[in-house]
């Protein structure tokens, strides 16, 4: 019996807390300096929480005590686990499953309107920062907080060079790539000694120390103003049609995004990428193995701050205009989050997240006064129900019989 | 040297600085206790800011005097922003309690972005006027504008507001008792020590601070509005650093220098650079000087 | 597996393009509109206004039966001012097929996506993006504008400065955004130009959301300036006169057109007595303007904001040019509104080969018990 008295009552006084709570933001408008009241929407709070409470201590006091193998929704969640299992172990399913999803993506410009297709082209530059970032925070775990600001050189080094000496994006690309490994090594150096919230802080500064020299060295960088008419990518030299530019640059960033996504799965399980999980688990045992904490940190940095900077450069491509709005800390919080809700160090859960959140605001567009509302609330459900993310990465597995017979070998 | 202007100067940076400290306060107690980084304090700042306007705009009808409408005004804003403070870690943080670092982190950031929505859609995106200006006090004219009055009620509400926390935490029981809780949790819960009830304490006392800071800065500017919570919370957030993270005297230092040294920037440079700055010094510091100014080093134990 | 997946393709494929057709075959029904813009967040205020606007002129049309029988469509889409959404936003617009744009309210969003209308030929009126470069660059033809160029205001506030304000020593702040910033610029470049005793004491940006700006103030204080002036949006403005109050700073005070606005008044409160702006000279008493005015006030329940009647003006010369055109073909529209006077809120105006509107003036405006009064 789950709706006892004491359960009740205690919701019916978490929902009167919450009543008055709200009371004066949500009740009271000052309308030209007379106050006007709005008692209903606090009373519709009060009603809205009161059952919310009750499924909050169904969840916590019902749910996770019974464990998962009981009940309705259990039985939902261990089918939605084992799929999500399945994905990240069965390399059969996966391979069938990317093919689907390749093929539908190669085909998407050719039955959706221009709009869907430069939605789609700014999903896939997501996966890419995405990914970079899940390089330095899911796989290495340094909690890098100002992410945006590689985003910013690799967008700004292709429009300056452009602006300033000519170079089209084919030889700006590697070229801003380059530079922001630079910068991603000058920000390592000094802060290889820091951990853990240190070096968020100060990857936070950086980030907006960043965005503020855009702003404030407009001799060089035109400030606030942005550089604009920055030219879209050559296709051998033909011009193109806007349809068709747009879809020429929806492919070159889903070809960027794949070649993310294989190069990351592959430095996954590669060494640098095995030593970089070691650090992310504990530095001074992987230390103790005789890994070498300053060239792995340093990997991480230089790794995740190139797919950030050519990133960058097809974004400023794709938009032929950039201002330094566009690199905000707000930014940089939300590529986090993709690589949270993802599930840290899962590559398909990322790639997930990052599509999902980068697509789902333009959709939810119908009821856009209360997106971000939403989408702040759904973050924290998010870390309160499933903080491993949507499909958490899948351990390497050792079986030991297979590794006798590779001794035997 | 053009003391008169340097003096001027410096007090615009106290002002600054104070505020800074206050709102920074919650970070570093909150940081102290939990390790966490809450992101939504700047919010809760916001949010007391807000309910000052609402108690004053309500108040102002009724033909009170100013000072009375301003006291009344700030203790409502504290009692519900400790109200909001304490739900938000019943909330958001308190069921993440175990889990890795970062969960509680995006909880944060998630609950910032709410936040701000909230007021924005319950009450307006625009700036609203704050109904009351600070009075101004005669005896001040006596420093010849050095010192205006919202400078001097700033500077003496958080010189007293933190001298009684620093001896709340210093001499009360509670306050040793957060003071075990940051040294070591487990330890203090040995020892008998209710961890939950400290953590809610910790909320409680650091959004009743961000609610006063708020009421102040808006007497000051003379304006509220959703947004003002984040690049506050930053600015304090930096200054809770630049003290040492978890340490409340480096909290306060950090604040006044950080506010100073905007100050003297704006007064003998340029306003230009005045967050270049405050992050450059944020950066240097904990390169060179990780623990920040107050903090203790800590050693890592293997 | 994959032949199943490849039929699925197809078929998807074949109906999209069914649709697509059906698709172009009503779209020759009406003639659609687009209204992009800040219509939510903190720069609804300056979007908004623009929306109902065209809400408003395009009912009047529809009722008398719309554009050579044909009724006109208003596709509007919120793009808060951030230019990556202002380009998701103009190819969804341009995909939608819509015959001209009415807006993009921010002068970086109108940057971002200027390209791609001019590459896909369709008009942009704004009656809102100043920024001078969009006309005076020439690059742009598809682009018009029933609001005054940034240029146009800075100079007539500069000129005020000098000529009748007769300052010695101005200081120029700005909060270093685009619009802010170019205000500025412009306004120290006609002093140096033609004030030839004036000079320019103090030049720099504040921190726009900062807690405080009594530093700044002090400096403005120090450097004996008789003039300030101010470029930049209006909340910020306010937080300044209120600083300005509390340390004794009674000089003039100089503002762009983004401070004619209800709000500034509202938000600045007594602090806001005296302060001058430049802007377009004031069109309350046209006729047309003040149907509008009350249009809105019935339909909306509110007065309306700001940059209404240049919206307002932005929709009548925008359709009035394709009634004229006969056609939706981009080129003769664009010499209709070239060629063609034409009646709007703002007065009788008609364009430029770069888009500027001729026929809009210049005014200064200065506070006075609550209420902007035209200085004559």
């Amino acid at each position: 019996m789950f709706l006892t008295p004491k359960r009740i009552v205690r919701s019916v006084l978490i929902s009167i807390w919450f009543m008055i709570l709200v009371f004066p933001i949500m009740g009271i408008k000052i309308v030209r300096r007379v106050p006007e009241y709005y008692l209903d929407k606090v009373l519709a709070v009060g009603i809205a929480i009161f059952f919310l409470s009750l499924l909050w201590a169904w969840y916590f006091e019902v749910y996770k005590e019974q464990g998962a193998n009981k009940g309705f929704f259990s039985k939902i969640g261990e089918k939605f686990s084992s799929i999500t299992n399945k994905i990240a172990e069965e390399e059969g399913t996966q391979k069938k499953i990317s093919f689907a999803i390749l093929l539908f993506f190669l085909a998407l410009p050719l039955f959706s309107s221009m709009y869907q297709t430069t939605i789609f082209s700014l999903a896939f530059l997501y996966v890419m920062l995405a990914l970079g970032l899940n390089i330095v925070v899911g796989i290495a775990g340094q909690l890098v907080l100002g992410y945006a600001a590689f985003y910013a050189i690799g967008a700004y080094s292709y429009a300056l060079i452009n602006q300033y000496f000519g170079f089209g994006f084919w030889i700006c690309l590697p070229i801003a790539g380059f530079l922001t490994v630079i910068a991603g090594l000058l920000l390592a150096f000094p802060i290889l000694r820091l951990r853990g919230d240190y070096l968020a802080i100060v990857t936070l500064g950086f980030g907006e120390i960043v965005r503020l020299l855009l702003i404030n060295w407009s001799s060089l960088t035109r400030g606030s103003q942005g550089i604009s008419n920055i030219p879209r990518p050559s296709f051998f030299g033909i011009d193109l049609t806007p349809v068709q530019t747009t879809m020429y640059i929806y492919y070159l960033c889903l070809l960027a995004a794949m070649i993310t996504i294989i190069i990351v799965a592959r430095l996954k399980n590669s060494r640098v990428g095995l030593a970089l999980q070691a650090l992310r688990e504990d530095e001074i045992a992987s230390e103790a193995m005789g890994i070498d904490l300053r060239k792995t940190k340093l990997a991480a940095f230089a790794l995740g701050s190139c797919w950030a900077g050519v990133a960058g450069v097809l974004f400023a491509a794709r938009n032929s205009y950039i201002n330094p709005t566009s690199f905000t800390f707000m930014d940089s919080a939300m590529i986090l989050s993709m690589v949270v809700l993802g599930g840290m160090g899962s590559i398909v859960g990322v790639t997930l997240a990052a599509l999902v959140l980068s697509i789902m605001p333009e959709y939810l567009r119908a009821f856009s006064e209360y997106r971000m509302l939403i989408f702040g609330l759904l973050m924290v459900a998010m870390m309160i129900f499933r903080p491993q993310g949507i499909i958490p990465p899948a351990k390497r597995k050792y079986h030991p019989t297979a590794l006798e017979n590779a001794d035997k070998k | 040297m053009d003391w008169q202007y340097f003096l001027e100067i410096l007090f615009s940076g106290f002002t600054r600085g104070s505020i800074y400290a206050l709102i920074a306060l919650g970070y570093t107690m909150v940081y102290g206790i939990i390790e966490l980084i809450n992101f939504a304090h700047g919010e809760i700042y916001m949010i007391g800011a807000f309910t000052a306007f609402i108690v004053a705009g309500i108040l102002g009808t009724m033909g009170f005097p100013a000072s009375a409408i301003l006291i009344i005004a700030a203790l409502v804003a504290i009692l519900w922003c400790v109200a909001y403070g304490y739900t938000l870690e019943k909330v958001a943080y308190k069921p993440l309690r175990g889990q890795s670092r970062l969960a509680p982190l995006i909880s944060a950031i998630g609950m910032s972005i709410f936040l701000q929505n909230y007021v924005q859609l319950a009450q307006t995106a625009e700036f609203l006027r704050f109904p009351i200006r600070m009075p101004r006090l005669e005896f001040l004219d006596v420093f010849g504008g050095i010192l205006r009055s919202t400078d001097f009620v700033i500077l003496v509400t958080s010189a007293v507001i933190m001298t009684a926390l620093s001896l709340f935490i210093r001499y009360t029981k509670l306050g040793k008792a957060m003071r075990a809780t940051a040294q070591n949790r487990k330890m203090a819960m040995l020892l008998g020590i209710d961890a939950d009830k400290i953590i809610s304490l910790t909320f409680i006392v650091g959004s009743g601070l961000a609610a006063l800071g708020g009421t102040l800065i808006a007497t000051h500017t003379m304006q509220v509005g959703f947004g003002i919570g984040f690049m506050a919370g930053m600015k304090a957030f930096t200054a809770a650093v630049l003290g040492g993270i978890g340490s409340i005297p480096g909290a306060m230092l950090g604040g006044l220098v950080l506010g100073i040294a905007e100050s003297l920037t704006t007064g003998y440079f340029s306003g230009d650079y005045e967050d270049v700055l405050a992050f450059a010094l944020l950066a240097l510091i904990l390169i060179f000087r990780p623990s920040g100014l107050l903090g203790k080093a800590k050693v890592q134990k293997v | 597996m994959s032949k199943l997946f490849f039929k699925g393709i197809v078929a998807t494929f074949v109906g999209a393009l069914i649709s697509l057709s059906a698709h172009t075959v009503f779209a020759n029904d009406t003639i659609k509109i687009g209204v992009p813009g800040a219509h939510s967040g903190e720069l609804a205020s300056y979007g908004l206004p623009t929306l109902n606007a065209v809400n408003l002129v395009v009912d009047d049309i529809n009722a008398k039966g719309g554009i050579d029988g044909k009724q006109v469509e208003i596709i509007a889409f919120d793009e808060g001012c951030k230019a990556e959404i202002a380009t998701n936003a103009a190819t969804k617009l341009i995909s939608d097929g819509v015959v001209a744009i009415i807006g993009h309210t921010c002068s970086n969003a109108g940057k971002a996506v200027i390209s791609l209308y001019n590459d896909a030929n369709i008009i942009v009126m704004s009656p809102t993006i100043t920024a001078p470069d969009m006309t005076l660059s020439g690059k742009n033809p598809v682009f018009f504008r029933t609001i005054a160029n940034d240029l146009a205001t800075s100079i007539a506030g500069a000129e005020f400065v000098v000529n009748k304000l007769n300052a010695k020593k101005v200081a120029v702040l700005h909060d270093n955004s685009e619009y802010g910033k170019g205000y500025a610029e412009k306004a120290i470049e006609y002093i140096k130009e033609n004030g030839k005793d004036v000079e320019v004491v103090l030049y720099e940006a504040v921190t726009p959301g900062a807690a405080d700006y009594s530093s700044v103030i002090r400096k403005v204080l120090r450097a004996k300036a008789d003039v300030l002036m101010w470029g930049g949006y209006y909340p910020e403005a306010s937080k300044i006169l209120s600083n300005m109050y509390s340390l004794d700073l009674a000089i003039p005070f100089v503002g762009p057109d983004g401070l004619k606005d209800k709000g500034f008044i509202e938000l600045a409160g007594a602090d806001a007595e005296g302060v001058y702006a430049s802007g377009p000279t004031d069109t309350s008493a046209n006729p047309i303007s003040k149907e509008y005015a009350e249009k809105h006030l019935k339909k909306y329940g509110t007065t309306p904001g700001a940059f209404f009647d240049t919206a307002v003006s932005a929709t009548i010369a925008l359709l009035n040019a394709i009634d004229k055109a006969d056609s939706t073909e981009a080129k003769k529209i664009m010499d209709a509104l070239r060629n063609n006077d034409v009646e709007t809120a703002v007065g009788t105006i008609r364009f430029d080969d770069k888009g500027d509107a001729i026929g809009v003036g210049m005014s200064i405006y200065q506070i006075t018990n609550g209420e902007y009064v035209e200085i004559k």
